[in-house]
């Protein structure tokens, strides 16, 4: 199975992209897992062009054709300003908005301080339902006091095993995409209007 | 193969001086464009549609007609006709007429116009442009095909022995090109008609423009009109040329930096790497221009964008006067090369005509052999 992580983590070494790589590596200890990380940070300049030109540059489409491949997707931002990052909400703006309905998403933040913890439930959670995704129900919040702390272990290890479990049972059930055909015919469009063809 | 020159008609600051143009000498603009166009040797001068500032070209008949009467051989063309927010009605008259005086010179683009704001301004809804785009275009067929209408649709009120004059020059109507840069439903109507599709091509990178050309091409096939590879296609170029390479680079950034619609976003390096743009000497637009084949197939029709973002006029002059002088004579010769026998050309009037007369001959002798 696939996995893609998505890291919006802007500094090297990041806090986002440590939680994101034990994420990653809880996931790995109980399923079969392709990993590719794709880090904004490296995009973020496609990105931006994206919304000025219309059209993702050479890493940035590399990236999304990674994530509209995937089986499951984890998905780290720091939080700012109360909330998802710019750059991160930005990359989701620009992706294709069928490219997640249906995966399973593990989300996780990280921020200096627990009261941001919710950003969870009321950024993250909803952006994703927003895009039809299935959010695994354990999301992964690590302020800076917790690195080191108990509990943040367990919350690692029970998102990793919520979404190894969903990525397994949805691949298993799901019976194979059909290609979807690229356009409806066009005698079905006139008919729909009723119009005369001639 | 046809080559021109399309224009959006935009009235845009020149940005090494700050000095915008008058509307006046921005249509006056326009037309010596398109009269140089023929002089230089092109085939095809085609003018956008707008309704809305900065814009000028919101009557293409008007400006066509005159350019008809200036020129001997271009074809007169649009880029787009907005066939969701025109009344059907007054395209089919508007472009018949155009037909008259122009001694068939005419085509047309259709194209469904993304200004959302326009659309009320002509009765209309954004949200219904498809079906815009749908039912008004069967219904412009049938005015031109057929001496009196009687139709009923959604989005006009109906017509009942309806006749639209002056009827097409010798009973062939205008071909028609569907533009589209991202509606597969646009590619679908285009190769549905056995019309021709024309990609813009120039601010998307090619496996874009491919994957539309290949769906065009695909359902012309599927619906009996010939091969894959005997569909109608035409794209679109943009260029900017000087002798030496780096002179046409120094010379345009400040005009890419601060175009309408990609200035201010990637560099002018990205974007020529990624898109059909060239900035370079004439070698160069050969180049990239004969690369278009290795994505698009043969294809019949290369328009040009050389007079946006506030070009002085004199400088789209010359950028014509290269075009005629040192691309456009190579270009017909390099796509020559290899082209099958039975990838026609683009339909004009005469070759209308002539396939219209033969049909007519072949229904003759059938009638007499039976």
């Amino acid at each position: 199975m696939k996995l893609v992580v998505v890291s919006a983590g802007l500094s090297v070494p990041s806090s986002t992209r440590l939680l994101a790589d034990r994420l990653t590596t809880a996931v790995a200890r109980q399923a079969e897992v392709d990993v590719e990380v794709v880090e904004l940070r490296d995009l973020a300049v496609e990105i931006a062009h994206n919304f000025t030109n219309g059209f993702a540059g050479r890493a940035l489409a590399a990236a999304q054709d990674a994530v509209a491949g995937a089986d499951g997707l984890i998905v780290v931002t720091p939080v700012f300003s109360a909330s998802y990052s710019g750059l991160f909400k930005s990359f989701f703006d620009v992706l294709d908005k069928e490219a997640l309905v249906g995966k399973p998403v593990l989300i996780a933040a990280t921020g200096g301080t627990a009261r941001h913890s919710l950003v969870l439930e009321h950024a993250l959670r909803p952006l994703f339902a927003h895009l039809r995704a299935v959010v695994v129900p354990t999301g992964v919040y690590a302020a800076s006091e917790d690195w080191g702390e108990e509990g943040l272990p367990g919350r690692i290890e029970r998102a990793a095993g919520e979404l190894a479990g969903l990525m397994a049972g949805l691949r298993a059930a799901a019976p194979g995409r059909e290609a979807e055909p690229l356009v409806v015919p066009f005698e079905e469009q006139l008919a729909r209007l009723g119009a005369q063809a001639r | 193969m046809q080559f021109g020159i399309f224009t959006v008609g935009d009235v845009t600051p020149d940005p090494t001086t700050g000095r915008a143009p008058t509307e006046a000498e921005r249509i006056k603009a326009m037309v010596a464009i398109a009269l140089k166009a023929e002089e230089a040797g092109l085939d095809v001068f085609a003018t956008g549609e707008h309704h809305n500032p900065p814009f000028v070209p919101s009557s293409p008949t008007t400006m066509l007609g005159y350019v008809a009467a200036r020129t001997e051989n271009l074809i007169l063309s649009t880029s787009t006709t907005l066939i969701t927010t025109n009344d059907p009605v007054k395209i089919a008259e508007d472009f018949a007429m155009l037909q008259h005086l122009a001694d068939g010179r005419v085509d047309l683009m259709m194209g469904r116009g993304n200004t959302g704001p326009v659309y009320p301004w002509f009765g209309q809804d954004i949200r219904q442009g498809i079906n815009l785009a749908i039912e008004n275009y069967a219904l412009l067929r049938r005015l031109w095909r057929e001496d009196v209408v009687d139709w009923e649709g959604k989005f006009r009120t109906p017509l009942q022995g309806f006749t639209s004059t002056p009827r097409p020059l010798d009973g062939v109507p205008p071909f028609v090109w569907h533009g589209s840069i991202r509606s597969p439903e646009i590619a679908e109507q285009a190769a549905y008609y056995g019309d021709g599709f024309f990609h813009n091509n120039i601010f998307w990178p090619a496996d874009h423009t491919k994957r539309m050309v290949e769906l065009y091409r695909t359902r012309f096939a599927h619906y009996g009109h010939g091969t894959p590879e005997q569909a109608i296609v035409g794209l679109g170029g943009q260029v900017f040329m000087r002798k030496n390479s780096q002179d046409a680079v120094r010379e345009f950034r400040p005009y890419f930096d601060n175009a309408p619609v990609y200035g201010h976003g990637p560099s002018l390096e990205e974007f020529t790497d990624q898109t059909p743009l060239t900035v370079g000497t004439p070698e160069q637009v050969i180049e990239k221009t004969l690369s278009f084949r290795s994505y698009a197939g043969d294809y019949q029709r290369q328009l040009f964008l050389v007079d946006h973002a506030g070009l002085p006029l004199k400088t789209v002059l010359e950028q014509i006067d290269m075009l005629g002088e040192e691309v456009v004579p190579v270009l017909r010769k390099e796509f020559a090369v290899g082209r099958p026998a039975d990838v026609p050309e683009a339909p004009t009037h005469r070759s209308l005509l002539a396939a219209a007369q033969e049909d007519a001959q072949q229904d003759a002798q059938e009638e007499s052999a039976a």
